[in-house]
């Protein structure tokens, strides 16, 4: 047992796998096996009282519905059981750690909840006049302007609905920015290590991806970089801190030479948490990067969304910013929403999405930077560094950290899976964690690393829940290397065993059907 | 700082196990020139929590809501009343503070709730599959001529002129980037849509047809026509549904032969948000299936033979295709398409159809009664909720005096067509089970006053 670890609780253990006798209805005492709503419910149930409908000349036209719909109806306990049941079977932040990397997860405040509840947010609609929505307008505003402080950059849009919309908001900028200078350049540089969303982004605003190489450091190889720019290059999009967890030391030599060469520079702002506060990307010459509010400021994942991807942007690319946003006039608070309202607006490349964006996640953000602050913010990186590094010194030596030589990590350790077990991988231990009432990290991303886990501590994290993690994440690497042949088959206590997906895609069953039909469908 | 566990002694001791001599010693790679010595100036330091729930409540106070106000606005975020369960599940924190389930041994409380989603979309919407949802209706709407095109390797899409038009700015957007033409038209202040020129311009070119169903002025009408002449052309049909109530008490898009259904769910569930966040509503025919956009999840059966749920068919997608994958959404809209499935379980058959009725008849009334104003003209023949008057003057300054007489009266065709002066008279109205017969009333009064 490493010294390391003493302060981590370790409660005492029953013997692994014993689940007890088999039980008539399947469940085991807070272990609640539920059935699908398409099985318990009935279209003759409701859980809505209504009020009668006056009785009127139909105006449907000829279009009145006449086939049932198929959809089954719950009374309210029953809903509310339901869907209480499933959630038992999710695991959560408030449950316990879930140290995804490059995802930050870390708490989510219920302070956040309850402001994006108030009427006055939650219970306007986007295209009233503008003059009975001045508060919500001036959380957009203010939200913007901490954003681009932060950032030290010139304008931020506020409307991409999540991460990847953000990134093709800052490339279709990028685009706008070349067109307008007739300018037709053909290619986007990204790191192999990069998310799947850049070059996918790429791609569809219509450029071809070729990849950067990289260093044994992990870092971008500058001067490979300067010898592939050329004037087809019409960008990189550099992720910084980049997803092996490491500080793109040469950023500012990046920028300067993509811009010397008549490109622009896409940083993937999802590592922001890293240095916020301590660092602004705009110091660093970058022209466009999203933020996600769901990661750095701390909206709830939600299970999957939604996010929110506003994007800062440059002097040289804020002109072409999408629309809508919102000004100020004085005390009062304009939407502009059209190409052709104030001259000054013309370049915009044009809309993404209907009304404004992620309202209620604004709302959510502005509380949680504000009651950080400026001081508070600098210190959220600073923490969630500390904790990366705490975890990767704790565990490079029962786990092959490969850029552990390459300097301080940031906001995320990351390992490898070599020195396992002949026929032993990271999915392995991923699943082990489970037992253990982790959620695994990231797992096989970056590529660039063979069996790659990415490890994502965050701010929100005490030392005393580290330490245990660190306990359970040695005892299940020690596990994987010694081929225990249990951990093979983990996990043992979560609500399922290990999922067939390969059947899963093979004969896709994407929603439910009667079983004689499914049968028939086969 | 209430966020933040570490103490200044755990600090000081994780540092030791690191062998750093201070936090700067692990911010050593950023290069000089770009650290800050202290907190950025010009920014507040933090705040207590009720300090900065005062602030918002200020703000809050600020605007007008839909509930205090008679409140009359749809073309595209409707109004309606979320019964109490709803927001309360959707906060349990094992919904809220979940991450997407890629880990399905611990996610399938999520992932049964996606199952039960997508099938009930897929019957919502008369088509055989549906997926987790999309970011909101305008971005699955680009999304499915995006597949269209993928689908039938055509480019020009044929866009109805009753398309709302955020929606056809967005696909205006992406087009320029992927080469796809849009054959686009304003709408006129008339009963009749423009059907007649989508069946006309349907050729051996044409990708897709796009027809909002009901449409922005509240229109509605059979689709099967040109779903026919689409086919007939090797086109596909792709219909957008931005007020799925609707669909409680008129026929399914699929069952006029759409072959892609997309809709905005925020009407069941979500609430209006100020425009956000919404839920992106995604369906097809089965054989499309692998040309989708976004997370799908299947069932499929654990170790030990029992069912359960995963996320499938991830070749089509970012994280495993990268630049081949059929789009580069990431993520879905999970907790609002949750907040949508529970309202949909609460309604079920029954209450849907139950409050579609309601709004349809309510909305008879409401228009019957506004267009006995002098000079107030009803547009539509058909409609469901939502219906477009014809004002004897421009709407979008008797919108705003309304608004001073505490009446939210519906959205005005200058405030979504600025630049058109034949639609500058429209007024959009949405009528739901949340305006009382006072409220219209009310309406009725204070339009005939603005009008006066």
């Amino acid at each position: 047992m490493s010294t390391i670890n003493q302060s981590g609780w370790k409660p005492e253990m029953g013997s692994a796998g014993d689940t007890g006798p088999a039980t008539y209805t399947g469940n085991k005492a807070l272990m609640l096996e539920e059935a699908l709503i398409f099985e318990i419910g009935t279209s003759g149930t409701t859980g809505v009282d209504l009020a009668d409908a006056p009785k009127v000349t139909s105006r449907l036209g000829n279009l009145a519905r006449h086939r049932d719909i198929g959809l089954p109806g719950l009374s309210e306990p029953e809903t509310v059981r339901h869907y209480t049941r499933l959630s038992r079977q999710n695991y959560a932040i408030d449950l316990g750690f879930f140290p995804l990397g490059s995802c930050t997860m870390k708490h989510n405040p219920r302070l956040n909840e309850k402001v994006a509840r108030m009427e006055g947010f939650a219970d306007v609609h986007p295209l009233q006049p503008v003059e009975t929505v001045q508060g919500a307008l001036a959380v957009i505003h203010d939200l913007a302007h901490w954003l681009v402080t932060l950032t030290g950059m010139k304008a931020v849009a506020m409307s991409p609905k999540a991460g990847a919309h953000g990134e093709l908001c800052g490339i279709l900028a990028i685009r706008a920015a070349l067109t307008a200078r007739g300018d037709a350049r053909s290619v986007i540089l990204c790191p192999e290590s990069a998310h799947g969303t850049n070059p996918a982004t790429a791609a569809f605003a219509g450029y071809a991806v070729e990849n950067i190489p990289a260093t044994s450091e992990g870092r971008v190889d500058l001067a490979a970089l300067k010898a592939r720019l050329g004037p087809d290059v019409a960008g990189v999009m550099i992720t910084n801190p980049n997803t092996c967890g490491l500080f793109e030391r040469d950023m500012r030599e990046i920028s300067d030479a993509v811009h010397a060469a008549g490109g622009y520079v896409y940083c993937d702002g999802a590592n922001f948490n890293a240095i916020v506060g301590r660092v602004r990307p705009g110091d660093l010459g970058v022209d466009a990067m999203h933020i996600n509010l769901h990661k750095t400021f701390s909206t709830p994942h939600g299970g999957g969304g939604p996010g929110s991807g506003p994007v800062v942007l440059s002097e040289a690319l804020a002109p072409y910013a999408p629309l809508p946003f919102v000004d100020k006039d004085g005390d009062h608070y304009r939407l502009v929403e059209e190409e052709t309202t104030g001259t000054h607006h013309g370049a915009s490349f044009g809309r993404m999405v209907a009304f404004h964006g992620q309202m209620g996640m604004f709302t959510r953000a502005l509380a949680y930077i504000m009651s950080h602050g400026a001081d508070g913010l600098r210190q959220v990186a600073e923490d969630a560094v500390l904790n990366a590094n705490y975890l990767l010194r704790s565990l490079e030596d029962v786990l092959e950290a490969p850029f552990a030589h390459s300097g301080p990590c940031m906001h995320e350790a990351l390992f490898s899976d070599n020195g396992l077990a002949e026929g032993f991988s990271t999915l392995d231990i991923a699943k082990g964690l489970i037992d253990e009432g982790y959620h695994p990290m990231t797992v096989y991303f970056p590529l660039v690393v063979h069996g790659a886990m990415l490890v994502e501590p965050t701010e929100t994290e005490s030392k005393a829940t580290l330490d245990q993690f660190i306990g359970a994440m040695r005892s299940v690497a020690e596990r994987a290397k010694s081929g225990d042949p249990a951990l093979k088959s983990a996990p043992h206590h979560a609500p399922r065993r290990r999922l067939d997906e390969t059947q899963a895609a093979r004969k896709p069953v994407l929603v439910w059907r009667e079983p004689e039909q499914a049968v028939a469908a086969e | 700082m209430r966020y933040l566990p570490l103490t200044p002694s755990d600090r000081q001791a994780m540092l030791g196990v690191i062998g750093a001599q201070s936090i700067d010693d692990l911010f050593v790679d950023v290069p000089a020139h770009a650290q800050l010595d202290g907190p950025i100036p010009g920014l507040p330091n933090h705040a207590s929590e009720m300090a900065v729930e005062r602030h918002f409540s200020e703000l809050a106070r600020q605007n007008m809501t839909a509930s205090h106000n008679p409140f009359f606005l749809g073309a595209g975020a409707y109004k309606h009343h979320v019964p109490a369960s709803v927001d309360h599940i959707i906060q349990r924190g094992e919904f809220l503070t979940a991450y997407t389930p890629y880990q399905p041994e611990i996610a399938q409380g999520t992932l049964q709730m996606l199952f039960e989603f997508q099938t009930q979309v897929a019957r919502l919407f008369g088509c055989d599959v549906a997926n987790a949802s999309m970011y909101d209706g305008s971005t699955a709407c680009w999304e499915a001529i995006g597949m269209a095109g993928r689908i039938t390797k055509r480019t020009k899409a044929l866009l109805s002129s009753g398309l709302h038009p955020h929606y056809v700015s967005v696909a205006k957007t992406m087009a320029q980037y992927t080469g796809d033409t849009l054959d686009i038209k304003l709408p006129e202040l008339s009963a009749q849509t423009d059907s007649a020129r989508l069946l006309a311009a349907i050729d051996g070119e044409t990708s897709c047809v796009v027809v909002q169903y009901p449409d922005i002025l509240g229109r509605i009408e059979d689709m099967s026509a040109i779903a026919a002449k689409a086919h007939e052309h090797g086109a596909l049909l792709i219909a957008v549904v931005t007020e799925p109530v609707a669909l409680g008490a008129i026929k399914a898009p699929g069952d006029m032969g759409a072959d892609i259904v997309v809709g905005e769910g925020q009407s069941l569930g979500v609430g209006l948000q100020f425009g956000g966040p919404y839920v992106g509503l995604f369906a097809c025919k089965e054989k499309f299936v692998r040309q989708m956009p976004g997370r799908l999840c299947g069932e499929t059966v654990d170790a030990q033979g029992k069912r359960g749920f995963v996320l499938t068919l991830s070749t089509r997608e970012q994280h495993i295709r990268r630049e081949k994958a059929t789009s580069n959404i990431c993520t879905n809209s999970g907790l609002c398409a949750l907040a949508f499935s529970i309202h949909l379980t609460l309604l079920g058959e029954k209450g849907l159809r139950g409050l579609a009725e309601l709004n349809h008849g309510l909305a008879v009334q409401a228009a019957d009664r506004l267009s006995q104003i002098a000079g107030v003209e009803l547009v539509n023949d058909a409609f469901f909720n939502e219906f477009t008057l014809k004002l004897p003057k421009e709407a979008r300054p008797v919108v705003r005096a309304l608004a001073d007489r505490k009446v939210l009266g519906g959205v005005s065709l200058g405030r979504l067509y600025p630049e058109a002066d034949a639609l500058a008279n429209g007024l959009v109205v949405a009528v739901t089970e949340v305006a009382t017969k006072e409220d219209v009333e009310t309406f009725a009064a204070a339009l005939q006053e603005v009008l006066a």
